[in-house]
């Protein structure tokens, strides 16, 4: 029998910590199968947040770095104008990227720092135990806005991919869901072209992904994607939003097989 | 005829793979494996059409796919 | 070599240059923007990249990323931008990575002033980032030995794996004075770092972290940190004395930076008009303190006279030093002002009567 589906080389053999069904798992199985797929492990360093995903570096199977909160771009900005061969990314939540690390995401994006951010809204603080985030739906009841967060007093949620998308700096810019197996497999068409793109030296390149927290959100699995599909989908378009300047429809080479790579 | 393997130790009986399965093959167990979940269980494996759409949504890595020779690519994956 | 006439910020740029440093980042503050002027200009002509940063936040963290991937790299900075580097720097400890910060001291607290000062001494010393590590800190009192001790914290820091800091003040980064600018040092004789992320080719990957949830973990990384700085303590302590060979001296005076030269001038004054026998001792190395050369030194005269451009930090390691054994008096003015010589005569003659 041939293995059409198998564990990819870029992640180590660790089971996770992340609870049962968190999309964090699906995420870095996809980045790890797109460092595969384009042969990139072994000149890659990926920067680990801090929130719920601070342990990857146990989890990527390649040379890692642990950032301060929200510096993760600063870091990877560190890195690669240090050693420009080398393909870096980083791996931010909400808090991380969208709060304390606002400035640095933004200026990374703007200074066109040919670097893959693979940053995972699933509108809330995981690690923490579940307090509003910057992305965090009007009406959704969070530790720290128990009474559902009111856009009078807390704002609205930001929209990060349209938000770099006012930058004119070249960039690829997408947003993407892993609730369901079919917006999992557009999901890696992002992540995959966000990585091809970096190797190549061409851009600035980030792939907003749609996450679930059923802890948090204290929802059940099924409860969750249905709950992402109806709140957070039309609020968060899905989507590449930008392409690189005078790059027509890029098309990611499709994969038959898992086998090698 | 394709086939899915499903590491039990590495499941956390989050029934992705199951709500994934156009075909039902997948149930969860009635044991616990030794974190203590309900792992998934491939009960009706001659049902498995190799489309990979239950490894794919596996958070966890956990599920490998065996096809046979020549086999339709349901998803480009 | 010919002795050229710099600027202290572009001296200090260029003396990095020398050291095989091709990676900085940084953000403008007065009164040390000049060193990330002249990089701007300087670097794309020896091959280095320049990064302004968008915060001094940012700036350390460009630097934690680039010292991973094993490159020399550096930041200068002042005080309040000191500040905000305090957390980077605790990372950077933490994680044994080697990296070269200059604070070009201004006024402070708050916004302060930008005129000089030696107000962070205790931030450097004592303070700055959080958890149980140590900053080395050189202070140079000419641009020549900024030069000279900025080649040489690459090296420090490459050794030690260690932040290096040399402190200097806004003097120290306006004034022109001449110097002599060592080697160019060949980049493929640098230390190999076998422990940088430069892609896991053919080996285990390597993870720069300092996140220890087991406590055990956490507590031998501490041990582990404190084993270093203790043979940092043993090598590295530097100071000097001037006009001290007596046994007895009136006065030891103990200042460090530009404020040792000033207090030397009027060291020597008091010493042609008053026939008073003066002393001057002053620590290269603010950590690690040299607190035995002190001792030895401050025994030798009837008082001590700490000054400083601050209300009084480093008289803190003074008394350490001196442990009660003699009276120690204090001289200083902050703000932006520097005494002068005759301030200091002033209060040397004082203290004598």
């Amino acid at each position: 029998m041939k293995k059409i589906f198998g564990y990819p080389e870029s992640l180590t053999p660790s089971p996770t910590h992340y609870c049962p069904g968190c999309t964090h798992g699906t995420i870095h199985r996809m980045v790890a199968e797109s460092l595969d797929e384009l042969g990139l492990r072994e000149r890659t360093v990926g920067i680990a947040p801090v929130g719920c995903s601070v342990l990857a570096y146990n989890f990527f199977n390649c040379d890692m770095f642990e950032a301060s909160h929200g510096r993760a771009p600063a870091v990877a900005t560190g890195a690669k104008r240090c050693r420009p061969d080398m393909i870096v990314f980083t791996y931010q939540g909400d808090g991380d990227l969208a709060s304390i690390g606002m400035a640095e995401i933004i200026h990374a994006a703007n200074r066109g720092e040919k670097i893959t951010v693979i940053f995972v809204n699933n509108a809330i603080y995981g690690m923490t135990g579940g307090q509003m985030a910057p992305t965090t739906m009007p009406g959704q009841v969070t530790t720290t806005c128990p009474f559902g967060r009111d856009p009078g007093h807390e704002g609205y949620p930001i929209r990060v991919v349209e938000l770099l998308n006012t930058l004119k700096t070249s960039a690829f810019l997408a947003r993407v869901a892993v609730h369901t197996p079919l917006s999992i497999i557009e999901a890696k068409k992002a992540i995959r072209e966000a990585f091809r793109l970096q190797s190549e030296d061409v851009c600035f390149t980030m792939v907003e992904v749609l996450s679930v927290c059923p802890t948090n959100w204290g929802l059940t699995n099924t409860e969750s994607n249905k709950w992402l599909e109806e709140n957070m989908v039309p609020y968060y378009p899905l989507g590449v939003l930008k392409r690189p300047d005078g790059d027509e429809t890029p098309t990611p080479e499709t994969v038959a097989s898992m086998e090698g790579a | 005829m394709p086939k899915i393997v499903v590491d039990e130790k590495r499941c956390k009986g989050c029934e992705r793979c199951k709500e994934a399965c156009p075909q039902g093959v997948i149930s969860m167990s009635d044991k616990l494996n030794e974190k203590g979940y309900f792992f998934a269980v491939p009960k009706d494996q001659p049902r498995c059409l190799g489309c990979m759409l239950c490894a794919i949504s596996c958070p966890d890595v956990a599920i490998e796919v065996f096809v046979h020779g020549t086999q339709y690519q349901f998803v480009s994956y | 070599m010919a002795k050229v006439l710099m600027k202290g910020c572009e001296a200090i740029g260029e003396a990095a240059i020398r050291a095989g440093c091709r990676n900085f980042f940084g953000y403008p503050i007065t009164p040390q923007t000049e060193v990330p002027e002249y990089l701007a200009k300087r670097f794309p002509e020896v091959g280095g990249v320049f990064v302004q940063a968008e915060s001094e936040v940012a700036a350390i963290n460009m630097l934690y990323g680039g010292a991973g991937m094993g490159k020399r790299v550096l930041t200068t900075s002042s005080s309040p931008g000191i500040s905000l580097m305090a957390e980077g720097v605790s990372y950077i400890a933490a994680c044994h990575l080697p990296v070269v910060l200059v604070n070009i001291v201004r006024a402070g607290p708050g916004l302060g002033g930008i005129l000089p000062a030696q107000s962070d001494y205790l931030q450097a010393t004592k303070g700055h980032g959080h958890g149980d590590y140590k900053l080395v800190v050189l202070a140079p009192s000419s641009v020549q030995e900024a030069v000279d001790l900025i080649y040489e914290a690459f090296d420090l820091a490459d050794r030690y794996l260690t932040p290096v800091m040399v402190m200097g003040d806004g003097m120290i980064g306006q004034m022109m004075e001449p110097v002599e600018l060592p080697a160019m040092r060949d980049l493929d004789d640098l230390p190999v770092k076998p422990w940088a992320t430069t892609g896991a080719k053919g080996r285990k990957p390597n993870i720069i972290n300092s996140l220890y949830l087991k406590e055990e973990e956490c507590n031998a990384n501490n041990w582990k940190l404190k084993e270093k700085y203790d043979e940092i303590e043993r090598n590295e302590k530097r100071s000097e004395t001037y006009a001290c060979r007596g046994e007895k001296l009136d006065v030891l005076i103990v200042a460090y930076g530009t404020m040792a030269r000033i207090c030397k001038t009027a060291a020597d004054e008091v010493k042609r008009v008053d026939k008073k026998k003066i002393g001057l001792f002053r620590p290269i190395t603010l950590w690690p303190y040299p607190y035995e050369a002190l001792a030895k030194e401050a025994l030798k005269a009837k008082r001590v006279l700490v000054v400083e451009m601050s209300t009084g930090q480093m008289i803190e390691d003074v008394k350490l030093a001196v442990l009660g054994k003699r009276p120690i008096d204090f001289y200083g003015l902050t703000g932006g002002m520097v005494p002068s010589p005759d301030d200091v005569a002033a209060k040397l003659r004082e203290i004598l009567k």
